[in-house]
């Protein structure tokens, strides 16, 4: 692990109902157990409800932050979608930032009513997230978690593979001690398909 | 999480989590509420604590009214409501702060600064300032559990209620916690003396005043307010979490050694004593808050009539502090308050976004915006269908008008904007009361208000009540997904309700046939029985009520897991002349068409198998399919 950045800033981003809230929870009580002061800030309200949603979380070594990142002061982006990987990327990115991509689009409402223009082609804008950020890996998280056994789990998938590539600035064993007491609260049937996800994403 | 033994373990919590375990600290016993973003949790939270009576209450000013009947019994209570709320409790705020209560009444309200979950931003501390009684403004989510505790014993102290005002950014915001002891408080009998009597009468506003300076007395000396920084020409005076941003910002910016920061959480009334002292030898105050001007005009009066020197104000009033929307609109932030500090100091701003777009590049537009909608599934994209269908077989310029909840989505652009009105609880049936009464001078569009089912407990009787007493022309719409949904599914009079007699279930058509207004009741999935019944009841004189009655698709789903899947052998694409049917025009978000194949298809990530596109599909070419990946009967 490199120099600490004081503080070290993740967005999670997506789409209303992908799960942003639990996976931000989750990375929190992570960092917490790590011992760092921990801030997270939510959307909620458009969460179930097709809206573009982020998770900002904030660690410390010293102070306590507001649950807000300023703008262009993300060091990594974990991104559910590739269009509101680039809405997130054009505002909170550096030259610097790591971004976690599902490369898997979902069109809003409207475009799909046939009044809100056109959905950018993924292609285009993974090549935009390339040039503009320092280091861009993109995954099929909705493949990975069908996969695992419910196409409902790409949040699991996506902060799997955030764990995975060691860019947290906290161990593995942190990460893994909060995903258990998580799934220790839900039915042993969600607990293996889970579970599943982690294995596949972290083989990638 | 009510576990004593956890205490001084720290933990992870959400604003909400952490009030709520400040009032089990306190020892509450007795809490109400009306489910309203962002403050919901809170009370979700004490309700499933032992040794608290928890209710959901109707509304928002019986839930006070009941938490303050447990304050003069000798109870412990706290009763919590977002800022819509407490206006519709506002009656009562401004009677109960004329008498003295017992036990500590805390009311925590959720303000919403933007608007995230609202349908306004009113900042509820203007209240306090009309209704005299201390106000707690947590900025930490550990302040928002000290802050919740101590407010019962300051309640004490005082005599009055004490409001603790959370923010989105407390409530769904997570911080870290140190849990304190829950200690075992011995059992009270609640009881009124045989002499004692609660009235509100015009002479108790002298106690009033009194209370108000008992404890502005006390705060003076509070822990929650505090200066931090230089003794600088340069004060920022802030309170909430934009005292994090404004500490982040001076940090940003390299101000830390030049500006003082004044932290004011304990701030109405104001403790002038305390403002003078560190505030009053500055040259140069910078606000910073969220909402109203509320701090600003507060330190602004305290000033300029003790301060006894002229000071230079920045804040909304001077146009250096505003956000996107302008001054005193919109959350505060840490872009805001950085950009505040660098036009007081006249500096260039820091903060960029780095990524320098290519011109060519897809970021040369702007990206689309993602429209809210209903979710995948959800019954009231059917019953704006059928609304929609019954006013145009009608043919007489008819419209429908909103209400709060899911629903209100129904006003926007992925619902072509059809509900023609939106404001207060029950805003939509009192507003039918009028449009009702117009037909002797000329007035001859059909009218629907819609409303929730729990709006219609909340807020819709009495219209209704209007509505067959003066016999105005409506439709009622109840659009009942049997549960309070926008909120997250809290139960209300017309649903079961975990720990109560499923007997206590009140059915919304026994209560409007009890009131004499003819109620049909109908499933909104069931398209053409819908569209009649509405055309039908549309045509009639006097008040009516149509119920269309389906579980939200989200909690169904948690119940029974369903998938669907399109048969692209039958979809038949564009040849079908079904225009695109499932995905443009019933616009389900989770159906999408593919145009590399010409087909629909379902997207299994986001359905939540409600089933309604494999009844409305011309072709039946929709059908469910199991989990396992086997096909299931049509």
């Amino acid at each position: 692990m490199k120099d600490f950045k004081e503080p070290f800033n993740i967005i999670l981003a997506g789409v209303g109902g992908q799960g942003n809230i639990v996976a931000s929870r989750l990375l929190g009580i992570a960092a917490t157990m790590a011992g760092f002061k921990v801030a997270v800030g939510e959307t909620y309200g458009a969460s179930q409800r097709g809206g573009s949603v982020m998770s900002h979380i904030r660690l410390s070594k010293k102070n306590e932050f507001g649950p807000l990142i300023p703008t262009g002061c993300a060091d990594i982006l974990v991104c559910f979608e590739p269009l509101e990987a680039l809405r997130v990327a054009a505002k909170y990115a550096h030259s610097e930032t790591t971004a976690i991509v599902n490369a898997n689009p979902i069109y809003p409402a409207d475009m799909l009513m046939g009044v809100g223009g056109a959905y950018p082609p993924v292609e285009e804008m993974l090549a935009e997230l390339e040039k503009m950020l320092g280091r861009v890996l993109t995954l099929d998280a909705a493949d990975l978690a069908r996969r695992a056994g419910s196409p409902k789990i790409v949040n699991m998938v996506m902060i799997s593979a955030l764990a995975a590539t060691g860019y947290l600035p906290f161990a593995r064993s942190f990460f893994d001690e909060a995903l258990e007491e998580f799934l220790s609260k839900v039915p042993a049937e969600s607990r293996e398909v889970n579970r599943r996800a982690m294995e596949l994403t972290i083989k990638l | 999480m009510s576990n004593q033994n956890n205490a001084g373990t720290t933990v992870l919590m959400t604003g909400n989590e952490a009030a709520a375990r400040g009032a089990l600290e306190a020892g509450v016993r007795f809490c109400t509420s009306y489910p309203g973003s962002p403050a919901v949790e809170v009370a979700d939270v004490l309700f499933s604590a032992k040794d608290v009576y928890g209710e959901w209450s109707t509304n928002e000013i019986i839930a006070f009214e009941a938490a303050a009947a447990a304050s003069y019994a000798g109870l412990r209570a706290i009763t919590v409501m977002k800022h819509n709320g407490l206006a519709v409790a506002a009656d009562f705020l401004l009677s109960l702060n004329h008498a003295a209560l017992k036990s500590g009444l805390v009311v925590v309200i959720g303000d919403d600064p933007s608007g995230h979950s609202s349908v306004n931003e009113l900042d509820s501390r203007q209240f306090v300032r009309f209704a005299e009684v201390p106000l707690l403004e947590p900025s930490t989510i550990e302040e928002a559990r000290e802050m919740t505790r101590y407010a019962f014993e300051l309640s004490e102290q005082v005599g009055t209620f004490v409001i603790v005002r959370l923010v989105t950014r407390i409530c769904h915001a997570r911080g870290n916690v140190v849990l304190r002891e829950i200690p075992d408080f011995p059992a009270v009998k609640p009881s009124i003396g045989k002499e004692e009597r609660f009235r509100c009468r015009p002479p108790l506003h002298v106690d009033v005043h009194v209370r108000q300076e008992k404890a502005r007395e006390i705060y003076e000396h509070s822990p929650f307010n505090s200066y931090s920084g230089p003794q600088s020409e340069t004060v920022i005076v802030s309170s909430g979490p934009s005292v994090l941003y404004a500490r982040e910002a001076l940090q940003i910016l390299g101000l830390e050694d030049k500006v003082g920061l004044l932290k004011l959480g304990a701030s109405w009334p104001v403790p002038r004593e305390f403002v003078l002292k560190t505030a009053g030898h500055a040259e140069n105050i910078i606000f910073i808050e969220d909402i109203d001007p509320f701090i600003e005009q507060n330190i602004i009066t305290v000033l300029a009539q003790f301060g006894g020197k002229r000071y230079k104000f920045f804040g909304q009033g001077s146009g250096h502090v505003k956000g996107e929307w302008g001054a005193g609109m919109g959350e505060m932030n840490p872009d805001q308050a950085v950009q505040a500090l660098c036009n007081v100091f006249d500096l260039p701003n820091p903060l960029k976004a780095p990524a320098v777009p290519t011109p060519d590049g897809v970021l040369k537009e702007e990206l689309p915006v993602r429209e809210l909608t209903m979710c995948p599934g959800c019954p009231h994209r059917s019953s704006f269908w059928a609304i929609k269908t019954a006013l145009e077989l009608d043919g007489r310029d008819g419209f429908p008008l909103g209400d709060i909840g899911c629903y209100a989505m129904g006003a926007r652009k992925a619902s072509n904007f059809l509900l023609r009105s939106v404001f207060c609880m029950g805003s939509g049936a009192g507003m039918a009361n009028g449009f009702g009464q117009l037909q002797n001078m000329g007035f001859d569009q059909p009218v629907i208000a819609t409303v929730g089912d729990s709006t219609f407990f909340h807020a819709c009787l009495p219209a209704l009540v209007n509505a067959r007493y003066n016999n105005a022309d409506f439709t009622l719409v109840v659009l009942d997904n049997s549960t309070t949904a926008m909120t997250g599914f809290q139960p209300h009079a017309g649903t079961a309700t975990p720990g109560k007699d499923s007997k206590s279930i009140m059915m919304i058509e026994d209560v409007t046939r009890g009131m004499g207004l003819e109620t049909v009741v109908c499933d909104p999935h069931q398209l053409d029985d819908t569209v009649e019944n509405l055309c039908r009841l549309l045509k009639k004189k006097g008040a009516n009520v149509l119920i269309m009655r389906k579980p939200c698709a989200l909690m169904n789903y948690r119940l029974e897991q369903r998938l669907f899947e399109v048969d692209s052998e039958k979809c038949l694409g564009d040849d079908c002349g079904c225009s695109r049917f499932c995905s443009r025009v019933f616009a389900c978000p989770a159906i999408f068409f593919d145009e590399s194949i010409g087909k629909a298809y379902i997207n299994d990530t986001l359905c939540t198998g409600c089933g309604a596109c494999a009844t409305l599909c011309p072709r039946g070419a929709i059908y469910e399919k199991s989990f396992s990946g086997t096909e299931g009967k049509n």
